[in-house]
């Protein structure tokens, strides 16, 4: 389940086309030793290599999620932040992870991140978005919440902790609160917001860890791909070591685990 | 774990049991009293038998004391106090108490499997708060023992005497901690007796204290019911009386000790108010609110029994609390995923049985999670109460179990003259993000204890006792020495 809902994820200055494919390979083979695992949820490159990733995935059920709005810091006007993401939905992206203006919300400028949010999802058409709230920028709990209702009613299909640039990232407190937003907002209006923690989920017991927490404060229902995801790029080898573990009975060189 | 090969993986997941293992400890099949550092047959050749809550299975026989065992051990007491015990430095009584503390910590594991155990209180609380709390009330006042006049400034600090400690079973070894220790701190010797259905971590504590060295008769532990308790209270060679327990013993002691040279210090019922205001953090106040009831199975002197939440909040607040309510486990105590364990004694389940029947013929709404509980030993399912006042029975007396009656207010004198409109007077919580009422409201509740925005917080350093019938004289902290100084 862990496997199936990770965006597999490279966002570097130094991402190339080949890296990229190489990366959409692995998504669709985590471990071909292992028959019968699932693809991971996606794979979360920048808007540039997002032409690449749907040649490179074909049919696949992968799906393509593209950063945008001049991630990671989007500090950059309304329009380019648009056109960036029109960019990547055109060219094929099924979802939008789009950072919020952490100047203009810690400034207060509380109906200027709203009308980002949604001037954005506007721009997303079909694709789904997740909004990166970047927690460690917000710093305090109370930021973190805020952003959450902000973001959810501005029309975030998906909020998401983190850049994965910034520490600290995904920690527990920090996904709780989140959550917790999120099912404030589900009790009132019925609506399901979906959750991704990114930043620092890089072993199994971290990823059981952020289930439970899921599971215990949202229930079954969030428990798939569609509406929770680990932003993650080193978590898929250590649940694959895991599993060949409880395969084998024993624990494998990590050499034995491809790198892409 | 096998190949998983489709989309929608089972979610049904539970926690598979995992209990605390009781392999490593030692019980012994009968146990005496512990007098002048011996283990001695009781006169009366009685025994009565202490058994395990949750499965309602004997765990050990232990010594029934009568008015002549009681007799020995103030004796003993006295010879202690008189030979050794008020001879010594403040130092040196420092020593033993450091050196009973650091044994309590090495047997720490053992101390909170047989806590749970003999009360049924869950394996997380005595791992987590019991055993280290008492741990740390012994190396606090261990570290008063030579700065006594420190602590009573211009006058000569010196010891009462021989002290007797009466003690309940809500907290057994932790009781036991915050009797003894602030008593041998201050230069006296004790006679202990602990509650009759949770006497085996005293016993416990008497071997430390035996293989600790501390001089013979300096703690004396004897078992029984509650004539060996008012054997203690009656006995004329006794310089103080502490007792924590229920109000209508506390009154029986008061009339007792009256006319009599006898010190007292009486730590009893409570019905405390937890306040919680439209501003309040309410998730976090929801937490406050299941650890102000349900922690220990809710017997707690102390616990924030009648919830006020502000009307204006209040849907949301019953609401939330409902929801986690209903993720509470109830179940095996020694079960380390287990939030609320077996009420102590059939009696107490039955009292508390009565009043929900009582909430229920006062027309109060109720409700309980729907958990299953085990079908042997005494369990209670948490409950709460909605739909009621100050006028109904069930917010006026003491239940004693996981049983939460929530009332609703509108403005903040309104919930100041409610919250103090009680008999009781222990502690009170007040959940808001505004600083300055929760200063007016500190001022204003007549309670021993306030708590803002956390609830049943304890440590060795803060005093703790009661206003009005919930009892007089403090433990803990500074002022917990005075209780035993002249």
């Amino acid at each position: 389940m862990v496997l199936n809902m990770i965006d597999l994820t490279t966002l570097e200055g130094k991402d190339t086309p080949g890296k990229v494919q190489q990366m959409c390979y692995k998504a669709q083979h985590l471990h071909d030793s292992l028959p019968g695992l699932p693809p991971v949820a996606a794979v979360c490159v920048y808007p540039t290599m997002v032409a690449v990733a749907r040649k490179a995935l074909g049919n696949s059920s992968v799906k393509i999620a593209s950063v945008s709005t001049a991630f990671p810091s989007g500090q950059s006007t309304r329009e380019i932040k648009i056109a960036d993401t029109k960019f990547a939905v055109d060219h094929g992206a099924d979802e939008i992870d789009m950072v919020i203006s952490r100047g203009k919300f810690l400034e207060g400028e509380y109906s200027f991140v709203f009308d980002e949010i949604a001037a954005i999802k506007e721009a997303c058409g079909k694709a789904r978005l997740k909004v990166i709230l970047e927690t460690g920028e917000l710093c305090t709990l109370d930021h973190v919440r805020m952003a959450s209702d902000i973001a959810i009613h501005a029309g975030a299909d998906f909020i998401k902790t983190s850049t994965g640039k910034i520490q600290p990232a995904a920690t527990m407190q920090v996904t709780y609160t989140m959550l917790m937003a999120i099912k404030d907002y589900y009790d009132q209006t019925g609506i399901m917001i979906g959750m991704k923690p990114a930043g620092g989920i890089s072993t199994a017991k971290l990823a059981l860890h952020n289930l439970v927490m899921v599971k215990e404060v949202l229930g079954n229902q969030w428990l798939t791909n569609e509406w929770f995801r680990f932003g993650a790029s080193s978590l898929a080898n250590d649940v694959l070591m895991q599993l060949m573990k409880t395969e084998s009975g024993l624990y494998q060189s990590a050499d034995y685990f491809s790198i892409d | 774990m096998a190949k998983k090969n489709t989309a929608t993986p089972s979610t049904e997941w539970n926690y598979a049991a995992s209990p605390e293992s009781t392999a490593h400890i030692r019980l012994e099949k009968k146990y005496q009293l512990f007098i002048n550092n011996e283990w001695v047959t009781p006169s009366s050749k009685k025994y009565f038998p202490t058994i395990n809550p949750a499965t309602e299975d004997v765990l050990a026989e232990i010594a029934w004391a009568n008015d002549a065992d009681v007799d020995k051990a103030v004796k003993a007491a006295r010879k202690a106090y008189t030979d050794v015990w008020s001879k010594i430095s403040g130092a040196e009584r420092g020593k033993y108490i450091y050196r009973i503390a650091r044994m309590m910590q090495e047997r720490a594991r053992e101390f909170a499997v047989i806590e749970t155990l003999d009360s049924g209180k869950p394996i997380r609380e005595s791992r987590d708060v019991d055993v280290p709390l008492a741990c740390n009330h012994f190396f606090y006042y261990a570290g008063w023992a030579d700065k006594l006049e420190y602590a009573v400034p211009h006058k000569k600090p010196e010891a009462l005497g021989v002290a007797g400690q009466i003690i309940p079973w809500n907290f057994p070894l932790l009781m036991a901690a915050w009797k003894i220790a602030p008593a041998l701190a201050a230069g006296n010797t004790v006679v202990l007796k602990p509650a009759e259905t949770t006497s085996l971590t005293a016993l416990k504590l008497a071997e430390i204290i035996k293989d600790s060295g501390l001089p013979a008769g300096v703690v004396n532990i004897v078992t029984g019911y509650g004539d060996t308790g008012a054997a203690i209270v009656n006995h004329p060679d006794i310089d103080k009386i502490a007792f924590t327990g229920s109000t209508n013993v506390g009154k029986m002691i008061q009339r007792a000790v009256a006319g009599t040279h006898k010190k007292t210090t009486l730590e009893l019922g409570g019905k405390s108010a937890n306040i919680i205001f439209d501003d309040a953090p309410i998730d976090q106040a929801v937490e406050g609110i299941i650890n102000g009831i349900f922690f220990n199975q809710g017997h707690v002197c102390c616990a924030g029994s009648r919830l006020f939440v502000q009307e204006n909040v209040a849907d949301l607040v019953i609401r939330k609390l409902k929801t986690r309510m209903e993720s509470l486990y109830v179940g095996d105590p020694l079960d380390k995923n287990t939030d609320i364990g077996a009420i102590n004694s059939k009696k107490q389940l039955e009292t508390i049985n009565h009043y929900i029947s009582i909430g229920k013929a006062e027309g109060a709404e109720i409700f309980q999670s729907d958990c299953s509980i085990p079908s042997k030993g005494f369990f209670c399912k948490p409950t709460l109460f909605t739909g009621v006042s100050q006028s109904h029975v069930i917010t006026q007396e003491e239940i004693f179990g996981p049983v939460l009656t929530i009332q609703t207010f509108r403005t903040i004198d309104e919930v100041i003259q409610k919250a103090n409109n009680t008999p009781y007077g222990l502690a009170a919580g007040v959940w808001t993000d505004k600083g300055s009422r929760i200063f007016n409201l500190t001022t204003k509740l007549r309670a021993g204890v306030v708590w803002a925005n956390t609830y049943n917080k304890f440590d060795p350093v803060s005093p703790f006792g009661g206003y009005k019938e919930s009892g007089f004289g403090r433990e803990g902290g500074m002022h917990g020495l005075s209780a035993y100084l002249k």
